[in-house]
């Protein structure tokens, strides 16, 4: 589905990321880790297009350098972990936003399966009550959720998630995961996500790869990779002893 | 759906046609001179339809100087509020406008310097002032915000309005050093930089409305671009938006339809900024609704603030753009302190 060889992003002399190359399939969900600047969020703003960069990105075998934005936003969704918005737009326009890349001609108001499918989206993320609500009376959660609902509602085959429950309480961290768990169990769809909570990211991933100052330190099966040696490698720290401790203190 | 959501019904569109019609009229019959409805529509009507015009009716005062200063006054508020509207979704910032940002300045530039080195363009009046005060406009823009993006990555509030002000100090004093040597064209520059839509014509009102069909164009079918760029440029991209060309298409039309106004009427300040933002209150953000919204409201303002210039001291005549400033920086001020207020 989604095939990156030798990605390496520089900023001006830092290399933020080094000849990674991964290869994501149908069904799977890919979780990003690494301690912070590790090149976690570098290389997903790479795949959505937002930083210059070296190497091949592939989507069903198309370079996304010589497909057009709204090309790519068909197949591939991105959701940020950071969203201002200036103006008292309501939910539901933000979400609707979501079918841009699908409008038929020119002066059609949306298109065919539109409505439908932004209803959907606002119902599956909780927000459908909240869609005549500004944009500027939300809490952080519920802009988080609104822009999920954009994503839901664009109805791409892949999502690109940067730290998606950032601002969410555990209730909504955990109906987010399982949100897009559930969405991935449709035919031809996968995602990717980074992630700090490595609890969730063996939880909810199949695949996952490690990242240290920009490189790669490793990659594949998730209960592979996020063992306790990687983890070490790539935290410097033994996360797994001290996730066991915090977790003893349920058991005490 | 709620209706704020949706673009307007035709029937919305003729209630604000009627009503800009209706508030043209009455700047018409209104002046110095008061002239009866009846005889204003009457000479209208028979000059459409190149009929005789009755005796006693005033057609000179009709026809040759309030028509065409009227209809330049409604396409300059048409022109400078849809660009003010559009620059305000692309920049995320309430305060952009022309003037605000300095473009209104760097067009008045352009203009001066194609006066006072003779730039013209055979067969057009004012034709060389208004291709370098449209180009002048662009280049500008383009300047505040490159440097305005590299200071801060964010183009917030601040940076913006401060590298406007030091443009636009820099673009005046440019223009005290060619009225300095500018020698005998000083008084066409001076009377020039008064900046007064008072002896429009016909000529100036066809430039304005050429100019406001192509780039109003152009704004207009971008609404659902400047939508996604009004929530956040990164979000736009995501979604599918072609920033660059969307980014660029909004820049130099807005330019252009500065860059017009300017060079027919000099500096009428706030009018981009003052209008969207009213209009943005009463009909919500959504540009669908908001760029048609502003540019009925940017008439009617305009054709207003023009009446009240004309009538309020009348014999003497207040300057358009003395009481579109005044309006407007009031506005300015309570916008800047409940922006700031709500951080």
């Amino acid at each position: 589905m989604l095939s990156i060889q030798n990605l390496t992003v520089n900023h001006g002399t830092l290399t933020a990321l080094s000849d990674v190359s991964v290869s994501i399939q149908a069904g799977q969900w890919l979780m990003i880790a690494g301690a912070n600047g590790a090149g976690k969020s570098t290389f997903v703003h790479a795949i959505a297009q937002s930083v210059p960069y070296q190497g091949v990105i592939r989507y069903q075998r198309r370079d996304l350098k010589t497909m057009r934005p709204n090309e790519i936003a068909r197949e591939i969704a991105f959701l940020s972990q950071r969203h201002q918005v200036n103006y008292a737009f309501t939910v539901e326009e933000v979400v609707t936003l979501g079918r841009f890349a699908h409008r038929q001609g020119f002066f059609s108001a949306t298109d065919s399966q539109g409505e439908r499918k932004v209803h959907a989206a606002l119902e599956m993320t909780g927000m459908l009550a909240l869609k005549d609500q500004s944009m500027l009376t939300l809490s952080g959660g519920e802009v988080q959720r609104t822009f999920l609902a954009q994503v839901f509602a664009q109805d791409p085959n892949l999502i690109i998630l940067d730290e998606p429950t950032n601002h969410l309480d555990l209730k909504y961290q955990k109906q987010t995961f399982e949100l897009i768990q559930e969405w991935i169990t449709q035919p031809n769809r996968a995602a990717v996500s980074v992630v700090h909570d490595i609890g969730m990211a063996r939880a909810f991933g199949t695949h996952a790869m490690l990242l240290e100052r920009g490189k790669m330190i490793a990659y594949g099966d998730n209960r592979t990779v996020l063992s306790r040696n990687n983890l070490m490698n790539a935290y410097g720290m033994d996360v797994e002893g001290w996730m066991r401790t915090i977790l003893a203190q349920w058991e005490a | 759906m709620d209706r704020r959501k949706r673009p307007f019904r035709w029937t919305a569109y003729a209630l604000m046609l009627l009503s800009t019609i209706a508030i043209l009229l009455l700047c018409v019959c209104m002046g110095s001179v008061n002239i009866p409805l009846a005889d204003t529509l009457t000479v209208i009507w028979n000059t459409l339809w190149g009929r005789p015009i009755p005796q006693g009716m005033s057609r000179s005062i009709i026809l040759l100087v309030r028509l065409p200063r009227v209809l330049s006054v409604a396409l300059c508020g048409v022109s400078l509020s849809l660009s003010g509207a559009a620059m305000q979704g692309l920049l995320r910032n309430p305060l952009a406008d022309g003037s605000t940002l300095g473009v209104s300045s760097g067009a008045s530039l352009g203009a001066i310097l194609a006066i006072a080195f003779g730039l013209t363009i055979p067969g057009v009046s004012y034709g060389g002032a208004m291709a370098m005060a449209m180009l002048f406009a662009f280049l500008s823009l383009v300047f505040i915000l490159t440097f305005a993006y590299r200071l801060d990555h964010s183009l917030a509030t601040n940076t913006i309005i401060l590298i406007g002000v030091i443009f636009t100090m820099f673009a005046h004093s440019i223009i005290s050093l060619i009225i300095t040597f500018s020698g005998d064209k000083v008084k066409s520059i001076m009377f020039w930089t008064m900046g007064s839509l008072a002896g429009s014509n016909y000529q100036n009102a066809l430039a304005l409305l050429i100019t406001l069909v192509l780039c109003g164009a152009l704004i207009l079918s971008s609404s659902r671009e400047l939508n996604a760029l009004a929530i956040g440029e990164d979000n736009a991209r995501y979604i599918g938006v072609d920033v660059k060309r969307v980014k660029l298409r909004i820049l130099i039309a807005s330019s252009a339809l500065i860059g017009v106004c300017v060079s027919v009427g000099g500096t009428i300040g706030f009018v981009g900024l003052v209008i969207p933002h009213m209009t943005r209150m009463l009909v919500g953000p959504n540009h669908r609704r908001l760029l048609t919204a502003s540019m009925f409201g940017g008439a009617v303002f305009l054709m207003l603030a023009d009446l009240a210039g004309r009538v309020l001291l009348s014999p003497l005549e207040i300057p358009i753009g003395v009481i579109t400033s005044l309006i407007g920086s009031a506005v300015f001020v309570y916008i800047f302190y409940h922006t700031r207020k709500a951080r």
